[in-house]
């Protein structure tokens, strides 16, 4: 019985973990073949990955893409990380009545849904000629409330005494928060960067609004114009769709371990 | 000495505000300022800038419009079928794998866990292609003889949305299990030791420990799934385009096509995006209550 047991848990999680490798294998596959041979089903490595990658650099600006969407995500993700860490820590370390109040406040905005300040925010961005620019990219996502919770969750278990002693040894209040706060609480930064990473590379909504020129083009917008064609090479549209998720993917498989336990900190409170 | 203090204590204090300002000042300017403003511009009716007041015609035509009702029900039917089955799937997954005596652990978690590095608009084309009308779900199942024809998987209204839950679910059960993992650590083990002594079995311990235990996290994962599905764009762009016959439109994306696609009915469009909000809200807001008992 217990061995039956064990036997059904090992199947059902194989099972599961096939059918989540599968799509990818599938995508890896397909960028090496040609559109013929992607179609009849081939589950095989093919030859025909440079020819697809010479089609694909010929028809559309990859590297221009693909550098816009890495800039604009790494700026984004940075000062994301400051300002809503530096904001939680805050919220935390000098809580008083008012600052709870205000955090309240800011909570409501994780309920604003995007498409309802949507156009507000393109018509804001326009109006002042903003539209195509890395700024207008970042603005809009840069403080949110779910990492600000995050954050103020993970200063709760940053012992006050360090603070104190720091404050009795002459560390200014911003130095303290530099230097001690920031390296200690590398794993909370660390999941924090894969998600804000991820969501900003995602970004697709909002860039298919305000990213009107060519040259502003970002590397999601590209792989959804690939697909959208009349006459599609199968081969060549996945490897688009691979390299759109080579650098999410290098994050996550990285930064793994960390995010878990970045996440453990942020889910005790 | 004291007066020192005082101002020590004040500057800490002043210090504290000035943490919060860059965060504060841009929640306040790209969330509810913008909020009032579409406010504001849902009463009023008319194409691109060219607007003026219309009170409440834009709400009445929202009532009329089939296209719009059509996207509130089908982002309803994701949410009560893809949110309940994904969150499930996650915590059972994330309770066998923290199962101590389980080998291969690292593997099977990595593998559950790597849906999650792709792209949107990337697992979206790939689940387009694996069902499309000459795709390879297609090519395998005729040559395994399960079907005699193809099927077209994402021209028809049932199937399509099937394939959307189906893709959702594929992306994100893996996302939220690592929530539960981590949940799941902050578990002491000798409460399973206690209640595997006491002879309870795997079933009756998911249910009386791990499940209680795991509340502020699935009240976490909970919202953030249903904020997700009530708001998906991507896939409804990518994968089926809203079709066949609007029958996977969802909201955020008609609201899309009325301001970009047609010809710039903002107004319009800012009064069914204060129909999201308040659906989102009143959900988060029943999902606290919920959450608050213990």
């Amino acid at each position: 019985m217990r061995k039956l047991r064990s036997f059904g848990i090992y199947f059902f999680l194989t099972i599961v973990s096939l059918i989540s490798v599968f799509p990818l294998y599938w995508m890896i596959a397909a960028a090496t073949n040609n559109s013929t041979d992607v179609l009849a089903g081939k589950l095989t490595i093919g030859m025909n990955l440079m020819q697809n990658l010479q089609s694909l650099l010929e028809r559309q600006n990859v590297g221009r893409a693909f550098g816009n969407s890495l800039l604009f995500s790494s700026i984004l993700s940075l000062l994301s990380l400051l300002v809503c860490s530096i904001a939680g820590y805050g919220f935390e370390i000098y809580h008083d009545k008012a600052k709870d109040t205000l955090m309240s406040i800011l909570l409501l905005a994780m309920m604003v849904p995007f498409a309802a300040t949507l156009i507000p925010l393109f018509k804001l961005f326009t109006g002042m000629h903003l539209q195509s620019t890395w700024i207008a990219y970042i603005l809009p996502t840069i403080s949110t409330p779910f990492l600000i919770m995050l954050f103020r969750q993970s200063a709760r278990s940053f012992p006050t005494e360090i603070i104190e002693a720091a404050r009795i040894d002459g560390l200014g209040e911003l130095q303290i928060f530099l230097r001690i706060f920031m390296p200690t609480m590398r794993s909370t930064y660390a999941a924090a960067l894969t998600v804000t990473f991820m969501n900003a590379w995602n970004n697709y909504l909002w860039p298919k609004v305000i990213m009107m020129s060519e040259t502003s083009q970002t590397m999601p917008m590209l792989v959804a114009n690939l697909a959208s064609g009349y006459s599609i090479d199968y081969g060549v549209l996945m490897l688009g769709v691979l390299i759109c998720s080579l650098p999410t993917g290098i994050l996550f498989l990285v930064l793994q371990k960390s995010f878990a336990n970045g996440i453990v900190g942020a889910v005790k409170g | 000495m004291m007066k020192s203090k005082f101002t020590g204590v004040q500057r800490r204090n002043l210090t504290g505000w000035l943490f919060l300002l860059p965060a504060t000042i841009l929640i306040f300017a790209m969330s509810f300022y913008p909020m009032v403003q579409a406010l504001l511009l849902s009463f009023q009716t008319g194409v691109g800038n060219n607007l003026q007041w219309g009170g409440l015609s834009n709400y009445k035509r929202l009532l009329e419009d089939t296209v719009f009702t059509t996207s509130i029900k089908n982002n309803f039917f994701y949410l009560i079928i893809q949110v309940p089955v994904m969150l499930v799937l996650a915590l059972i997954l994330a309770s066998l794998l923290n199962k101590k005596d389980l080998k291969c652990k690292g593997l099977f978690r990595t593998a559950i866990f790597l849906p999650c590095c792709t792209a949107l608009v990337s697992y979206s084309i790939i689940f387009k292609t694996l069902f499309s009308y000459d795709g390879y779900v297609n090519t395998v199942l005729l040559n395994l003889g399960l079907i005699d024809s193809r099927i077209n998987w994402l021209g028809q209204t049932g199937t399509a949305k099937i394939i959307i839950i189906i893709a959702l679910i594929w992306r994100w059960t893996g996302y939220n299990m690592v929530f539960y993992l981590a949940g799941l650590q902050n578990i002491d083990d000798s409460l399973y030791e206690a209640a595997r002594i006491d002879g309870a079995g795997p079933i009756k311990t998911f249910f009386s420990i791990t499940v209680p235990l795991l509340r502020p996290t699935i009240l976490l994962t909970t919202i953030m799934s249903i904020n997700g599905t009530l708001q998906l764009f991507d896939e409804s762009v990518n994968l089926t385009n809203g079709g066949p016959a609007n029958s996977t439109l969802t909201m955020s994306h008609y609201i899309f096509k009325t301001s970009f696609e047609y010809n710039s009915q903002f107004g319009y469009a800012a009064a069914m995006s204060y129909v999201i909000f308040i659906l989102v809200a009143i959900l988060s807001f029943i999902q606290m209550k919920v959450g608050d008992k213990r």
